[in-house]
Order: C-alpha cells, then sequence, then structure tokens
C-alpha cells in the first residue's frame, strides 16, 4: 500500500463496519499499519475516526469485517485473550482522557507496569522519566482533578507509552495542548516510534501534528478516502 | 513590494557592521534559510540604490590580490529608516489573492471539479508539511530553520483549514442542489 512496501502490516483492518445502535459510524474502512509507522487518521467530526481507532484497538467489536493483528483474528478473539493483549502490546489514549481520578500522575502512569509485574520502585521510576519526556515533571504528585486538561493528556500519552507497547492508539493526543507544547510531545512520540519501532494510529483534525505522520488517511462517512496521487 | 523587503533586510545585516555584497548575500540565504536565495545581482542593485538614498554609503574598496570588493556601511539615516520599517505594522491581508483561492472560483464558475482539486492540493500541502516537519526536528536544526519552518507550516496550515472548509461548504451546497 505504501510505496510499494511489501513488509506484512503489523495491523490490517478489512472492511470494518460498524454502527452504534442505528447510526451507522463505519461502512466498510480499511486500513493497514506498520511496525514504526506513524498513520495519521483525519476527517470531520463524526466521520468514525474514534470508532475505527476503538476497533483498531480491540475495544469494540466491529459488526461486519476484520480486524488482524501479527496475524491472529482479533475480532474473533475471546475477551480475555484480548484484554491480556491490549494489555500487553496495545497502548491507548482516549480523546477524553480517562486516567484514574484516585490517582496521582505518577501512579497513573506506573499502574500499567505494575499490571504487567514490575516493582513498584522500579515502576515509578520508570514512569517519571516517560513524564519527562512528555514535560510533565514536577505535576506528577497532582491527581487528574488537579491538572490543566494538557498535562492530563501527556499523562495519558506517558501512560500509553511506558510499557513500551508494540501498537499505540491515541486519539487527539495534543487537542488540549498549545502549540510548543503538542510540538514536544509529537517529537516525543515519533520519536518513540523511530526508534522501538512502535506503530502509532494518530488521529487528529490538526494538520500540523497529522504533518508528524509518515501517511495521512482520511475518513469520510465511515469509509477511507481513496489516497491522492500527487505528482 | 519584494525590492522592498529586499532594501530592509540588507539594511538590517548592515546593521551589524559594514559589509561587502558577496558576504550580505551569504548572511542573508543563512539567515532565511528557507527563502529564496538572494540573487548577487540584485544584493548589488539594492545595495546602488541604498547609496543613491542616501541609506547605506561605501566604507572602502580592498582586492586582496584576487577582485576588488567594496564594503558598504548603512548612514545615520539608514539606521532611523530601518528602526521605523521595523516597527510599522504590515497591512493585514489588504487583498485577498491567493493562486489556490481563485482556482476554486474559477472552477466553480466553469463547471470544472473543485472537490477533486482541493483533494489533490490538500495532499500536497501535507506532502510539504512533513518535509518541513522533518526538517524543524531534525537534530541540530538552528534557530533560523526552525522559526522559517514554523512559518510556512503556520501557513500552509491556514490554507489547510479553509480548504476543508471549502470542501464541506460545496458538499452541503451540491447536497441542497440535488434534494432540490
Ligand atoms: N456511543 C455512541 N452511541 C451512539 N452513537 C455514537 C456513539 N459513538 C459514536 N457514535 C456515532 O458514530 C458516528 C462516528 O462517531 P466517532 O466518534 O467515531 O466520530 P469521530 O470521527 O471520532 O468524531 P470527532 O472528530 O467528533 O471525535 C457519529 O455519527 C456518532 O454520532
Ligand atoms: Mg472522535
Amino acid at each position: 500500500m505504501t510505496n510499494g512496501d511489501t513488509t506484512e502490516p503489523l495491523l490490517a483492518a478489512h472492511q470494518l463496519v460498524k454502527a452504534h445502535g442505528r447510526t451507522p459510524a463505519l461502512r466498510g474502512a480499511s486500513v493497514e499499519l506498520r511496525a514504526g509507522e506513524i498513520l495519521a487518521v483525519t476527517g470531520a467530526s463524526g466521520s468514525g475516526k474514534s470508532t475505527l481507532l476503538h476497533c483498531l484497538a480491540g475495544i469494540v467489536r466491529p459488526d461486519g469485517g476484520s480486524v488482524t493483528y501479527a496475524g491472529q483474528r482479533l475480532d474473533r478473539l475471546p475477551e480475555k485473550r484480548l484484554s491480556e493483549l491490549r494489555r500487553t502490546d496495545f497502548g491507548v489514549v482516549f480523546q477524553f482522557g480517562q486516567l484514574i481520578p484516585e490517582l496521582t500522575a505518577l501512579d497513573n502512569v506506573a499502574l500499567p507496569l505494575m499490571l504487567a509485574g514490575a516493582g513498584r520502585a522500579e515502576a515509578r521510576a520508570r514512569a517519571a522519566e516517560w513524564l519527562e519526556r512528555f514535560g510533565v515533571l514536577g505535576q506528577e504528585d497532582l491527581r487528574p482533578g488537579e491538572m490543566s486538561g494538557g498535562q492530563a493528556q501527556r499523562a495519558a500519552l506517558a501512560r500509553a507509552l511506558v510499557t513500551g507497547p508494540k501498537a499505540v492508539f491515541a486519539d487527539e493526543p495534543t487537542g488540549a495542548l498549545d502549540s510548543l507544547a503538542g510540538e514536544q510531545v509529537m517529537t516525543a512520540l515519533a520519536h518513540t516510534a523511530r526508534e522501538a519501532g512502535t506503530a502509532v494510529l494518530l488521529v487528529t483534525h490538526d494538520a500540523q501534528v497529522a504533518a508528524y505522520a509518515d501517511r495521512e488517511i482520511q475518513l469520510r462517512d465511515g469509509v477511507v478516502a481513496p489516497a491522492e496521487v500527487t505528482a | 513590494m519584494s525590492s522592498m523587503s529586499t532594501r530592509h533586510i540588507l539594511l538590517g545585516l548592515l546593521a551589524s557592521g559594514p559589509s561587502h555584497g558577496y558576504d550580505l548575500k551569504r548572511r542573508h540565504d543563512e539567515r532565511f534559510p528557507q527563502a529564496r536565495p538572494l540573487a548577487y545581482g540584485q544584493v548589488y542593485t539594492t545595495l546602488q540604490r541604498l547609496v543613491r538614498d542616501g541609506l547605506a554609503e561605501v566604507e572602502g574598496t580592498e582586492s586582496d590580490g584576487g577582485p576588488e570588493r567594496t564594503a558598504y556601511r548603512t548612514t545615520e539615516e539608514g539606521t532611523r529608516e530601518l528602526t521605523r520599517w521595523a516597527a510599522q505594522i504590515a497591512p493585514p491581508a489588504p487583498f485577498v489573492t491567493n493562486e489556490i483561492f481563485a482556482k476554486v472560483v474559477v472552477s466553480i464558475l466553469s463547471g470544472g471539479d473543485p472537490a477533486a482539486y482541493l483533494r489533490a492540493q490538500r495532499a500536497a500541502h501535507m506532502a510539504r508539511m512533513r518535509e518541513l516537519t522533518a526538517v524543524k526536528t531534525a537534530p541540530g536544526a538552528d534557530l533560523a530553520t526552525v522559526l522559517s519552518a514554523d512559518y510556512a507550516l503556520n501557513h500552509l496550515d491556514a490554507d489547510l483549514r479553509w480548504m476543508t472548509t471549502t470542501a464541506a461548504r460545496l458538499t452541503t451546497l451540491t447536497a441542497e442542489v440535488d434534494a432540490a
């Protein structure tokens, strides 16, 4: 799909269909994501970006079509295996935050490591590194209710990346950030993708953020618009 | 218009001390890394006009055994003119003229396919924005490079936002016409 690249995609969705009640959100969307690739997903509000991200990340099961991750059909995986895989291989940043309100920023980021078996001290040390990379060190003792929107967003990104996932799904991760903070976050994210080979699905309506990606797909009414050929 | 800003840019470069033409060209191209490089001929004619208008004067000529090189320095009047220009507000978009805008309007008037044009232009804009982002975030990028890439990125982004809104308006209009 991309410049004759023949390597197997890490993640491939084929002809995804999904409705929320009677509202169609995806109507045959297909997309491929390779290891180390940053893919920007843009499109109008309501075009199905978040729904696509949720289907790819195994959070929502599609009504039709397939999602294949590293050779296995995610959409057919039993719930227990699916949540295990999400924990070990995926990192997700939701469009509307979802940090745990009772925990500090540091403990929110350290939690996924501890769930994966790391000791508390080590988990907290690594969590602090990630908070620093995203420019929110110094706010590690704040709880989500005491953080600014942009601080919470960066803590959520740190939490998604701290376990070294193979794929990160980020839904508007810079929506609450000013341009310099957004640049810092995107530079760190792009660096991680390049260095660690993490695949990143990046939903954004901001073209300057999408410009950090290797390529862009646009959703229109639940389908992927055909790619334009640039002369 | 562009010769006016070249005048002031050269005056600005002369503000840090006397310089000859080649040196000014080189420093210009360093300070404005993504701009079209200044032609040496343009530097030379602009310097002569600055001298004619009393804003710069000849400092001296050296040859070093090689070809003769004339060094220029700014005058008091030149310094005043530079200060005036630097503080003067640039007129905010006094005329709305732009190639993309013109193409869309002409395409609508002539029954063309503005939506297809807008999609292709968006892809080209995004490709250029990816290039500029890579330039800006490359390790060791200097401040002049970062500032000029930022400037270009923000302007391309503004184009894109207008293009996205226009594409959506066209869809709505078409839907209304189809429904009627
Ligand atoms: N939980 C839900 N219940 C009912 N309808 C939903 C739900 N989530 C999404 N939808 C609908 O599905 C469609 C796609 O929504 P989705 O959230 O995927 O869009 P989006 O592209 O992410 O939009 P935005 O840019 O506003 O975040 C919309 O029409 C929306 O109203
Ligand atoms: Mg959304």
